[in-house]
């Protein structure tokens, strides 16, 4: 394993940020105190110093407790996001492709139509019509509603190409009904592609999340990552010199976007062997 | 050293691999005369598709040339600098890969893949003489000049693996080597294949290197056959007296597997398997397989010891 | 008795291209025995496996299995179709799913069809198949597809057959990617399947030397015709359609006495309608063979050829090739 991670650089490098976020999200939850994150809890605007190693906001949110609080939020909708897109993805998927016919036909022209609208224009629209302020759990179901669009396609296009090995006539001739088949044959191999379609999946979802938040259509209670930096520009942070403000939640938005993007880098080479190094 | 057109010497390839090296290649050494026909024969493993690699020095990491020497007539192809030696593949030898009819580049015309094959050595041909040339490489090979304006996928496989032999030819080199040629094609079509390399051979006055595992085929092709296994040339004879009177236990069991059209019920095989090139057996490669095998052929490995001048063998009972 | 497996009238076409005319053809299971179909690419004999296998539909005509058309099987009637028909397929490496070990392609058809009670006799099963193969457990289970040669894979290919007592063995070109040393044995595996077991064997290949030492009876295809059949030995000693002399003079042999070389004229990309199939490149073509397609004409009790210059031996029914192909 050791070996491997060291040839497979990206892995790596994507597993180590996402693991020192993980670190920060587990150890701040018990070393920072949490409740800071609502506003009214520090004095306001203090640039970073001992007690407040992040600084504070214009609201009297510590942004460290902030940071904390809110990094697993953001990744929380992406996740749920991201999961579901790829879960529904991975079924039409696989109807699509291993039956073709009517069901391929619909799915796909359902997808194509879906990819060509543009995404954060349809989730603005959702979020701006939806009454009432969003929950961290209602934003989630939003991104998702789209998220499974691309995950369908690319899915589809591996199961169309596996369909016709040798094995799966085998399977037929064993019997197998094509459930079966997709379950028992089709899917293990497919396991590396699903895992790196799920990272980029939730990739995508966290950007959208952010995306919608920044421009004020998220959870607006909630300390996410995408929300302080819309509190950010609400407060004309930036013209008014408070670079603690923005510099937090950039930093840690990087660090995600690193980390998962390394990871789908990591794991698409194990998903396509052409792409390993030569040993 | 004249009198030959080409000739291998001690000639040793191995590939690089984390738990130790591979020796595909193992000190092989023949010579082929001017316009003689050399069989290669051998099973998957056997290493003879990495010579012809290694003749042409194409031999790409993690494989690399360890030893041995290669001279063209005269010239070692050792010292020859990239450049050199990238002008002598095609004009000086020649190579029709395996499965190159699948190869062929589908978006371009036939036309054009030959002329590539000109300018990039620097042919000083114009318009209009290269036009000839090229309807005169698709005669040769048996091919009508329209073909040349077609598609890869407009021809079957036969006429595509024409067009390969009119691109090796297109520069008279002296040594065609043709890897597995007629593989994927149907026997009748291998056989116009084969007349056709034959006569585009005999009539430039070229050598060939035919590399394959069909016995048969050999047998009514080449003048002279070397015979690998695992990696190593264990018999180099006559194809005549490799027929009649194979010396190697190996080669008398390749024969014996041959399956008859004229008796039924001859169909033998070798038992056991060909050896992993990383895990040989001690002395001898091929001892555990040999219905002959005896001590000595367990614990030395037998040198190829040449008989007559055209004639070698590496066992300890031949 | 009933046949086997039947393609009644049958034909295929992909788009334009029709690989399969019309044809009749059936397994004739009182005389189990190995009947060869010989042909080149394009002949239509990959085709011809895939149909009696149920993994394509034909274009027009049935495909009939114990007197029932395939398509109309209910599931526990298909089940009995899968246990009677199984296959052995040309390329040992497609077959194998990379994600499990070797035993998952034994495993399930012990599972699927129910050919033990216990896991132990299960297991037990499995390894007489492979010894039967001349494989040794040990040196294969636990194993990946890609730590085992070719040869073994296609080996443990036949044991998989030999585990489930077919009635017959589809085998397309089950020796071509293998190495020639190891043909032999693996052929040899499949005679044995019908020596000791019953088994009938269809033994598609474009190999006739394979074909000749293997099998009983020989089907020669030509684009999706049968030009001759019968009696290996009479067919591949005394072939007597212009296509079978070619096929046969185009093989290069070991041995010094046979000629290789044939007499023939190049043929045009596409048949010309209407006619014999082989008119445009037989050396001996009649007016008549560009207008009209020959019957299959019975030219002794062991053998028929489909060629006008046999014209004046009686014309075969379709009923009477599969007796021809039966295995006296």
């Amino acid at each position: 394993m050791g070996g491997y991670l060291r040839r497979n650089v990206s892995l790596l490098v994507g597993i180590v940020l996402l693991g020192f976020l993980v670190l920060f999200m587990v150890v701040g939850a018990f070393v920072v105190d949490t409740s800071n994150a609502a506003p009214l809890s520090v004095p306001v605007l203090r640039p970073p110093s001992w007690d407040y190693p992040f600084g504070t906001d214009r609201t009297g949110r510590d942004l460290l407790a902030v940071m904390v609080a809110g990094t697993p939020l953001t990744l929380k909708i992406g996740f749920i996001a991201g999961f579901f897109g790829v879960g529904l993805g991975a079924v039409l998927a696989f109807t699509a492709a291993f039956y073709r016919g009517t069901a391929d036909l619909v799915i796909r022209g359902i997808a194509d139509i879906g990819l060509t609208v543009p995404g954060l224009l349809v989730l603005i629209l959702i979020a701006v019509s939806l009454k009432g302020t969003l929950t961290v759990n209602e934003m989630a179901i939003v991104v998702a509603s789209l998220a499974w669009l691309s995950p369908t396609r690319t899915i589809r296009a591996q199961v169309l190409t596996l369909r016709e090995r040798g094995y799966v006539e085998i399977a037929r001739l064993n019997g197998m009904s094509g459930p079966e088949i997709i379950f028992r044959e089709l899917m293990p191999n497919l396991l590396p592609y699903l895992a790196a379609t799920l990272v980029s999946s939730v990739s995508a979802a966290i950007l959208a999340t952010i995306g919608l938040e920044v421009l004020g259509l998220g959870p607006v209670d909630a300390p996410t990552l995408g929300m302080t930096l819309y509190w950010v520009t609400f407060n004309a942070a930036i013209i008014n010199g408070w670079w603690w403000w923005w510099t937090a939640p950039m930093v840690v938005i990087v660090i995600v976007f690193l980390g998962l993007f390394f990871l789908t880098v990591g794991l698409d080479e194990i998903a396509n062997p052409r792409l390993r190094r030569a040993a | 050293m004249s009198g030959t057109v080409l000739r291998v010497e001690e000639l040793r390839v191995a590939y690089d691999h984390p738990r130790g090296a591979v020796r595909a290649v193992d000190e092989v050494s023949f010579s082929l005369r001017p316009r003689e026909r050399f069989g290669l024969a051998g099973e998957s493993g056997s290493g003879k598709s990495t010579m012809a690699l290694a003749i042409l020095r194409m031999i790409k990491p993690p494989g690399r040339i360890e030893g041995g020497e290669v001279w063209l007539e005269d010239l070692p192809l050792s010292g020859l600098s990239a450049e050199a030696m990238r002008r002598l593949r095609l004009a000086g030898i020649a190579m029709v890969p395996q499965g190159s009819m699948n190869s062929l580049n589908p978006v371009t015309r036939i036309r054009r893949q030959i002329e590539d094959a000109l300018t990039d050595h620097a042919s000083r041909l114009d318009k209009a003489a290269t036009a000839a040339r090229i309807r005169s490489l698709l005669g040769q090979v048996g091919l009508s000049a329209d073909v040349a304006d077609k598609y890869p996928h407009e021809l079957s496989g036969g006429m595509k693996q024409r067009a390969c032999i009119a691109i090796a030819i297109s520069l008279r080199p002296k040594v065609i080597i043709a890897d597995e040629p007629t593989s994927a094609l149907d026997v009748v079509v291998q056989r116009q294949v084969m007349e056709t390399l034959g006569r585009v051979q005999r009539e430039l006055g070229a050598a060939v290197i035919l590399i394959g595992h069909d016995m048969g085929l050999m047998a009514q092709f080449v003048d002279r056959l070397g015979i690998m296994y695992a990696g190593r040339l264990v018999e180099v004879a006559p194809i005549r007296d490799i027929v009649t009177a194979p010396r190697h236990p190996y080669t008398r069991l390749l024969i014996d597997s041959l399956p008859s059209l004229e008796r039924k019920g001859t169909l033998r095989g070798i038992p056991g398997l060909a050896p992993l090139l990383r895990a040989l057996p001690s002395g001898c490669a091929f001892h555990p397989r040999c219905p002959m095998a005896v001590e000595r052929c367990r614990a030395e490995k037998p040198a190829v010891r040449a008989i007559e001048p055209d004639t070698s063998v590496a066992c300890h009972l031949a | 008795m009933i046949p086997i497996v039947e393609l009644r009238e049958v034909s295929k076409s992909f788009g334009r291209k029709a690989a399969l005319e019309r044809f009749s053809f059936s397994i004739d299971p009182a005389r189990p025995g190995i009947t060869a179909v010989v042909g080149e690419s394009g002949s239509g004999k990959t085709t011809l496996a895939r149909l009696l296998l149920g993994l394509i539909e034909p274009t027009a005509g049935t495909v009939v299995y114990n007197n029932r058309d395939l398509r109309s099987l209910k599931a526990a009637e298909r089940r009995g179709f899968r246990r009677d028909v199984q296959a052995i397929f040309q390329d040992p490496y497609e077959v194998y799913n990379p994600f499990y070990r070797v035993d998952h392609v034994l495993t399930t058809p012990v599972r699927r069809f129910r050919l033990a009670r216990t896991k132990a006799a299960g297991r037990l099963l499995i390894e007489e198949a492979l010894h039967g193969v001349g494989l040794r457990p040990e040196e294969i289970l636990g194993r990946y597809p890609h730590q085992l040669s070719g040869g073994q894979r296609q080996r443990i290919m036949v044991a998989r057959a030999l585990l489930l007592r077919p009635r017959l063995i589809v085998a397309d070109e089950p020796v071509s990617m293998v190495d020639a040393s190891l043909r032999a044995t693996i052929l040899g595996s499949l005679q044995k399947l019908r020596e000791e077991l019953g088994i009938s064997i269809l033994y598609i290949t474009h190999d006739l030397a394979t074909a000749y030492q293997v099998a009983d009876t020989i089907l020669v295809l030509y684009r999706a015709a049968v030009a001759e059949a019968g009696d290996v030995e009479l067919v591949v000693k005394d072939p007597r359609h212009p296509y079978t002399k070619l096929l046969i003079g185009s093989i290069p042999q070991v041995s010094t006495t046979r000629d290789w070389s044939a007499e023939e004229t190049p043929a045009l990309a596409d048949a010309p309608p209407g006619g014999c199939t082989f008119a445009d490149r037989c050396p001996v073509a009649l007016k008549r063979c560009v207008t009209a397609i020959p019957p299959l004409y019975r030219v002794d009790a062991r053998r028929a050829a489909a060629c006008f210059r046999l014209d004046g031996a009686p014309a075969m029914t379709d009923a009477e090739l599969a007796s021809l192909l039966a295995h006296n």
